[in-house]
């Protein structure tokens, strides 16, 4: 290590003003300060830049095509899953959609397991079974394929939270382009009706696919679209905006009060997935501002150093060791094989005696095994 | 002196569901029933009748007309460890909410190689009912018999119904379970066995109603009691069906028809739902890739739903549906006389 100033020299922790949240429905929102420790700033730090490395590595391998299918990359966002699972805990549940690899980090799937699940080798966290939009952990149910589809299943997981009595919530998450799915409003409403201890997250990167939230939506307050269920708005590019709205949604919903709704405000600097260059529907300038501007890592980083709670020599040895995980992941995810012929046929029951599946042709039988 | 069968006594299948629910409701607190009117309304078919006053608002619950949200809620309550019973008030309903059975609740398993399973039960009325017209009279068995992934039952008597409803909750994978709305109010033996508390009949396994030896007739649901009236004229003119009672849709056990077919050398299929693509099809398909192939005198007859959407008037509806005569009429042309 080859840190010019000794840990001493810091302060161990800085009180930060943040912006306060836009309300709707209810009195008063989440804290306008916030504390970070040195820690908590490194282990955010290291966290975002792990997922940005990781995502911005994913890119290198889809372009060589050792990542197929859909790729939906999550730079820029960094900040909404970081900051989401810094306030809550490990107990709690999540479920998000399609652009899920920064969760299913935070969630603690390894990156060299996300890697090798995209390159779709044995090694990855399903087993090469899933892909890109279908990764689970404990408490993380993916990863789902289809638009607003997990909107009812994070609904259903928080009844079973409430059914199970043991103080946990569920946080569904979804994003700008899928809050206009119908199914989305048919939970809100049981959930509100049956005291759901849901956080609504609507996770709002300005685009759903190429359509603006302009062309999109009759109205893009996001967080007022629960109607009767109380709802305020983030900036989503400030971890500590981020943390501070979860804790304030986690506890709303642990009390007991029901549903809650919660938009962060992000950005993507990908476009929709792989194939997508993402400048047709809007402009190379506007990303670059963004990235200029709010870029989450940036905002965190200038943080830290400008409050001496580390320094720029020290965030520099993290981004190093960072990147040399990655490149181990990488090598792991390219290099572990694929899975064998035979796992083709698993899986598709669960607690199930082995029995035979149908391959291409009635001579071709594959044994599935639980 | 008693002289019937121990103990067996005359129980509606709306009275085996009914037991069959009360009973796993009982042995597993993390079993629960949603669906419209299921609890205040005691069903709309009166199958959860008494349910909601003796397990209350917790397993019990009335959800608004929202099938694709309260479907996704209720897989993704079996994600989350609960053991939930999604009643469709009927199947017809339930294509608002298929996404929600095949790509949440049918796929989840493989695509997380084996770590979260989905024990959920979907259960209603499916199929032609009487005078309920096109949009309330589709058959789903071909529809959810396609997915792998899923397990789908249809059962015809009352010990069917009890024994696959309690299967199926106690599976720890997606079912669908196809009932019958007009099979309901029919009464059917129940032997001692089957009123037990544990009695279940196991998923993907046929049932041989009637032993026969001129020709097989396959058929799940409703038509099976048709098939066995059919069997009933045939006997007096010398044919001998044997009637198979499918039972299970997916996984279909197709080594029963084999050993039948090997043994009458005819095959004929019967089902309420539409012909093409069916489950009669699959039955033919698989019988000619199989080993009983070899042993068809003639060619496989199916008989189905007529090609249309169910027509309202009584002269229309009824001739949409196999009839008793349809099938002996096939029976014939299998056999050739």
């Amino acid at each position: 290590m080859v840190a010019s100033r000794n840990y001493a020299d810091f302060a161990s922790e800085a009180t930060f003003e943040i912006k306060k949240c836009d309300l709707h429905r209810l009195e008063e929102g989440p804290s306008t300060t916030a504390v970070m420790t040195r820690e908590e700033g490194l282990h955010y730090y290291k966290t975002m830049q792990t997922i940005r490395r990781m995502e911005l590595k994913s890119d290198q391998l889809y372009k060589q095509k050792i990542i197929r299918g859909f790729c939906h990359l999550y730079d820029g966002q960094e900040a909404c899953c970081v900051g989401i699972e810094a306030a809550i805990k490990p107990t709690d549940h999540v479920i998000t959609a399609y652009r899920a690899h920064g969760f299913t980090y935070a969630r603690g799937v390894p990156v060299r397991e996300i890697l090798a699940e995209l390159t779709g080798r044995k090694g990855g966290c399903v087993k090469g079974k899933g892909g890109s939009m279908h990764m689970y952990t404990k408490n993380f149910y993916g990863g789902n394929g289809i638009v607003g589809a997990q909107v009812p299943l994070g609904a259903g997981i928080a009844l079973a939270c409430k059914y199970f009595g043991k103080n946990e919530i569920c946080l569904t998450l979804y994003g700008d382009g899928a809050a206009n799915q119908g199914q989305i409003f048919e939970t809100y409403n049981m959930a509100a009706l049956w005291k759901l201890p849901c956080i609504f997250i609507c996770e709002n990167n300005r685009y759903g696919m190429g359509t603006s939230v302009e062309r999109a939506a009759a109205s893009t307050d996001y967080y007022r679209r629960g109607d009767f269920i109380p709802g305020f708005r983030v900036d989503g590019m400030d971890i500590l905006c981020v943390r501070e709205a979860a804790k304030f949604a986690a506890d709303y919903c642990r009390s007991g009060k029901g549903p809650i709704v919660m938009e962060l405000q992000t950005y993507r600097y990908h476009g929709h997935s792989m194939s997508d260059p993402g400048i047709s529907y809007r402009t190379r300038e506007e990303i670059q501002e963004v990235r200029s501007k709010s870029d989450p890592i940036t905002l965190l980083k200038d943080r830290m150093v400008n409050n001496n709670l580390a320094s720029i020599e020290e965030l520099k040895e993290i981004d190093v060791a960072v990147r040399k995980e990655i490149e181990e992941a990488a090598q792991f995810a390219t290099t572990d094989p694929e899975p064998p012929l035979e796992e083709l046929g698993n899986h598709i029951y669960f607690n199930e005696p082995p029995f035979e599946v149908r391959g291409p042709n009635q001579w071709i039988r594959y044994k599935s095994v639980s | 002196i008693r002289l019937s069968a121990p103990a067996a006594i005359q129980v509606t299948v709306r009275d085996a569901l009914n037991q069959a629910l009360d009973e796993e409701l009982e042995r597993d607190e993390r079993v629960f029933l949603l669906g419209e009117e299921v609890a205040q309304y005691d069903g709309a078919y009166k199958i959860s009748r008494g349910l909601w006053k003796k397990y209350g608002d917790k397993r019990v619950i009335d959800t608004p007309i929202s099938e694709m949200g309260f479907t996704g809620i209720a897989v993704g309550a079996a994600m989350a460890g609960l053991r939930p019973v999604c009643e469709f008030m009927t199947f017809n309903f339930s294509m608002q909410a298929i996404d929600q059975v095949i790509n949440s609740a049918a796929k989840t398993c493989y695509m997380s190689a084996g770590s979260i399973a989905v024990p959920i039960v979907f259960r209603g009325p499916n199929g032609a009912s009487a005078g309920v017209a096109a949009q309330h009279s589709q058959c789903f068995a071909a529809w959810y018999g396609h997915c792998p992934g899923l397990k789908v039952v249809s059962p015809w008597s009352s010990e069917d119904a009890k024994g696959l409803l309690k299967a199926s909750i106690r599976d720890d994978n997606p079912v669908v379970m196809l009932e019958n709305e007009l099979l309901y109010g029919v009464p059917f033996e129940m032997s001692e066995q089957a009123q037990s508390k544990d009695f279940i009949v196991p998923i993907g396994k046929a049932k041989i109603e009637r032993q026969g030896t001129h020709v097989t007739l396959v058929s799940h649901s409703r038509p099976v009691g048709h098939c066995l009236e059919a069997a009933a004229v045939l006997a007096k003119e010398g044919v001998e069906c044997e009637v198979i009672n499918l039972r299970t849709i997916r996984p279909m056990d197709i080594e029963t028809v084999e050993a039948s077919v090997v043994k009458t050398n005819h095959l004929v299929t019967v089902e309420g739902g539409w012909p093409q693509f069916g489950v009669g099809a699959e039955i033919c398909a698989r019988i000619m890739e199989g080993s009983a192939f070899n042993y068809l005198d003639a060619p496989a007859v199916r008989v189905t739903g007529a090609d249309v959407p169910m027509p309202y008037a009584k002269i229309l509806e009824d001739n949409c549906i196999p009839q008793v005569k349809d099938i002996i009429f096939a029976v014939k042309k299998a056999l050739n006389i």
